[in-house]
């Protein structure tokens, strides 16, 4: 295996064995070949640097590099967007793995050589991140290659393979070119994925978010520290921020938009669909620390005469998020709170049972103005795992469940 | 699940404020200003209050002691200094949201940030020793003996970090910046002459001797220490501050520059106050300028100058062994911060423990040669500093890095010019250090 640091500063001949430049630069099309040095850019002092293509290449070895072609076959220099420059993109700079869930810093990258008729392609096999890495990086032209090569093998390694690494790029035009998507990254877990934008600037934080589908993204922003949520929303367009939010549980999206200055909240509200904007808006009337900042508006309810069959028939035809279904709240015939079903009983019961006789004892409810402490106090006294929300004519207009109390007590802490 | 009416009423009554620009509408905008401020308060306050550590306090106890308060005209100038340094590393801070260190590595290398950084573990350590060695001389006013002083004051600090987060250690530093008051009220003690302390802080007026200029040189050398830019941009990073809190980030950096030098002002019309009119004009630490000040200033104003040694020796002593473990973390890519746990960072928090372990630990052999240490941490904190300038000025430059946030000419010019300054007052005192160490007042620090 090489290293990329062996390489770079090489001296590069052509076919006839004359000195062509020094290697300043190795490019990956990501266009063209996910892994593959394609391009080798040669400084030759005050002449103009000379770009060798990967077919081109024919030998390598640290510190030298062999043409297969002519000087005069080779073509001059002229950036390009498109290429990843191993030196420039990759090493020193911050990279996700996304296998072990973290930000690295890239010391070195791992090179293996592939024969193919006659020629020789390099591909990136994984990226340094450990001790071998900054030993060489180090060590590098001032000890015999042999002599670092021994003592790197004695260090522990520490590397990721290629395919598990995730670049970090700021700029979306540039993103767009080098064919980075968000795919690796949403299939972590938001909660992972937030820990990870925790550890990186600002702009990289935005570069993240905007190559996410929006369901991920708002996945994400909830999982993320409070002032960095709104630090991204607000760098977010309207109508991104919008449909993020619109995928969102409502009283998350509320507690976000009330800590956003007036005015942004305010344009993002008439972004929203106009359901979504309802609901956010009514949670926005209850003060922080009370049970209708704690509630989600979103919950299931049935009438209380219903059978358990028929419930479950009604709730097998819709789409109902699985969270909402820890509890079924019952309603009367005027819409008052009947109770409340928890989802273990109505797994167990006879399809012909009615609502009703299933609903959990005490009737339990509270209403939205109660302080958070009395919720904590009934969660713990009680045992519960959700509790109904009300409002002043005893109809349910939410409820709070046990993660709503977890989230307030930890903040708290 | 359907409330059309309720939503149209909390529409009309969140516009409703706006209608009526009262006093009570302006107050609650004003709370909330303040509100924003005080979040963001803390990175600069405590850096530049670090600053006055013991080895400053000797320095500028020292200044006192010698010319009186013909010294103090510097203060002006030396807080503007402050100021520029600490501003540029508090605006990259907040324009990349990245370290010092983590920039230095992205743009210059590992080489270089690895020579920068062993560079700075070798000087903080220097200095770390320096802060344990204040706290053995605060200590000994009070009688305790340093066997026992140390090693609890190296535990107390490691404990705080160790098991704090960053919002609880940094109220902690906050409040450990509230109580150099101790030197306001020790120079109140002093019954110093006001009115030539002001005539002397606002007109410079020049004696060119070489004690002087060896003490000028001190003053600049303990006011503007490298590290402090360090742990600056890394507080600002840590508590996410964006560019739409540089404003009050600006300020916490203003306010900190500034009420660092006013303690700074007030130990030294302490000193010239009592010491220098008394005809004490050698001191050769801090702790000893407490015991002079007993017999002249009461026991009062000594026991305040002790204490308000005590506390920015511990106070020091935490924040820069923290400083430094961030630092060369970040730069060579270790897990680092306090919000993470011992098994997270173990790099992190052993390079932390080693720092206080061995800092305290010199002190508390017998006959260690201090002073050979000392004076080998204060040359290599004076190669360090201009080094560490020039990367400063060279990434607050890069319009990729900085977008809007770059420096202006007008800034630019004062930066370069200060740093030139820097370096050439660097190098004569190098050169006064290794040739004639006894005359340099940095090196004043012996327990």
């Amino acid at each position: 295996m090489l290293r990329a640091t062996e390489i770079l500063e090489a001296h590069t001949y052509d076919v006839r064995g004359n000195f062509v430049g020094r290697v300043r630069e190795m490019f990956i099309e990501p266009a063209e070949q996910a892994n593959r040095i394609s391009r080798l850019l040669l400084a030759r002092g005050r002449f103009q640097p000379l770009v060798a293509r990967w077919d081109q290449i024919a030998f390598v070895a640290p510190g030298t590099v062999r043409l297969a072609a002519d000087e005069r076959a080779l073509v001059p220099f002229a950036p390009n967007e498109a290429w990843l420059a191993v030196r420039k993109d990759l090493l020193d700079q911050q990279i996700i793995d996304t296998h072990g869930r973290k930000v690295v810093r890239v010391n070195d990258i791992g090179l293996a050589e592939i024969r193919t008729n006659g020629g020789l392609e390099l591909r990136v096999t994984q990226v340094d991140v450990g001790l071998p890495g900054a030993v060489g990086r180090l060590l590098h032209g001032l000890a015999p290659t042999d002599a670092v090569r021994r003592l790197q093998a004695k260090l522990p390694p520490r590397v990721i393979p290629w395919e598990f690494v995730n670049l970090i790029e700021p700029d979306p035009l540039r993103r767009v070119k080098l064919r980075l998507t968000g795919h690796r990254l949403a299939r972590l877990h938001p909660a992972d994925l937030a820990d990870i934008m925790e550890e990186l600037s600002p702009g990289e934080r935005e570069g993240i978010i905007a190559s996410l589908d929006k369901q991920t993204a708002a996945g994400v922003i909830s999982e993320l520290d409070r002032r960095l949520q709104t630090q991204v929303l607000e760098k977010l367009t309207p109508e991104r921020a919008a449909d993020i939010l619109e995928e969102m549980p409502p009283d998350e999206a509320a507690h976000l938009l009330a800590r956003l200055s007036p005015e942004t909240s305010e344009e993002l509200l008439d972004e929203l669909s106009r359901e979504d904007a309802r609901d956010v808006t009514h949670l926005l009337q209850f003060g922080e620390g009370t049970a209708g900042w704690m509630m989600n508006t979103d919950f299931v309810f049935v009438g209380e005469d219903a059978s358990r069959l028929e419930v479950m028939n009604w709730i097998r035809s819709r789409d109902i998020p699985t969270d909402q279904l820890d509890t079924v709240v019952l309603i009367d015939a005027h819409a008052i709170f009947a109770g409340v079903v928890p989802i273990g009983r109505l797994l167990l019961a006879a399809d012909e049972r009615a609502m009703r006789e299933l609903r959990s004892e005490p009737l339990l409810s509270t209403t939205s103005g109660t302080g958070e402490r009395d919720i904590f106090e009934l969660f713990d006294k009680y045992n519960l795992r959700s509790l109904a929300v009300v409002d002043e004519d005893d109809r349910p207009i939410g409820v709070i469940t046990v993660d709503d109390v977890v989230g307030r007590l930890r903040h708290k802490l | 699940m359907n409330w059309p009416t309720i939503t149209d009423r909390i529409r009309a009554a969140r516009r409703q404020p706006q209608a009526e620009p009262g006093l009570r509408q302006r107050l609650r905008t004003w709370r909330r200003r303040l509100g924003v401020f005080l979040a963001v308060l803390g990175p600069g306050l405590i850096t530049s209050n670090v600053d006055n550590d013991a080895g400053g306090i000797a320095t500028y106890s020292q200044a006192g002691a010698q010319f009186g308060y013909a010294l103090l005209w510097t203060l002006l100038p030396l807080t503007l200094l402050l100021y520029i340094g600490e501003e540029m590393c508090a605006r990259m801070g907040v324009a990349t949201g990245k370290g010092l260190s983590d920039l230095i590595r992205e743009e210059f290398g590992f080489r270089s940030t690895f020579f920068v950084m062993l560079a700075g573990l070798l000087v903080d350590l220097g200095n770390t020793i320096a802060e344990f060695a204040g706290v053995a001389a605060g200590a000994g006013v009070f009688g305790v003996s340093k066997y026992i002083a140390v090693p609890l004051a190296a535990l107390l600090v490691w404990v705080l970090v160790v098991r704090g987060t960053y919002s609880r250690v940094e109220k902690v530093f906050l409040a450990a910046c509230a109580f150099y008051v101790a030197y306001v009220l020790s120079a109140l003690f002093a019954k110093p002459d006001w009115t030539t302390a002001v005539h002397q802080t606002l007109v410079p007026s020049f004696h060119f001797t070489t004690p002087y200029l060896v003490m000028l040189i001190g003053l600049v050398g303990t006011t503007v220490a490298p590290w402090q830019f360090f742990y600056l941009q890394a507080g600002e990073v840590e508590k996410r501050i964006g560019p739409r809190q540089y404003r009050h980030a600006r300020t916490d950096v203003l306010l900190g520059s500034i009420t660092s030098m006013a303690v700074v002002f007030f130990i030294i019309v302490c000193t010239a106050a009592t010491l220098h009119v008394a005809g004490i004009t050698n001191i050769t630490n801090a702790g000893q300028a407490a015991m002079a000040l007993k017999p002249l200033a009461g026991r009062w104003a000594a026991g305040l100058f002790a204490f308000g040694l005590l506390n920015a020796s511990l106070f020091s002593a935490s924040v820069l062994p923290l400083s430094t473990a961030h630092v060369i973390c970040e730069g060579l890519g270790f897990e680092a911060g306090i919000d993470q746990k011992v098994s997270e960072a173990p790099i992190f928090y052993g390079l932390y423990t080693g720092l206080i372990v061995v800092g305290a630990g010199i002190i508390l052999i017998p006959k260690a040669p201090l002073f050979k240490i000392l004076l080998l941490s204060q040359v290599a904190n004076g190669v360090w500093l201009p080094v560490v300038l020039i990367f400063i000025l060279l990434l607050i430059n890069r319009k990729d890095l900085m977008g809007e946030l770059t420096n202006g000419p007008v800034f630019n010019f004062i930066a370069w010019t200060t740093s030139v300054v820097m370096v050439i007052v660097t190098l004569i005192w190098i050169y006064l250090s290794v040739v004639q160490p006894g005359a340099s007042p940095g090196l004043l620090l012996l327990p």
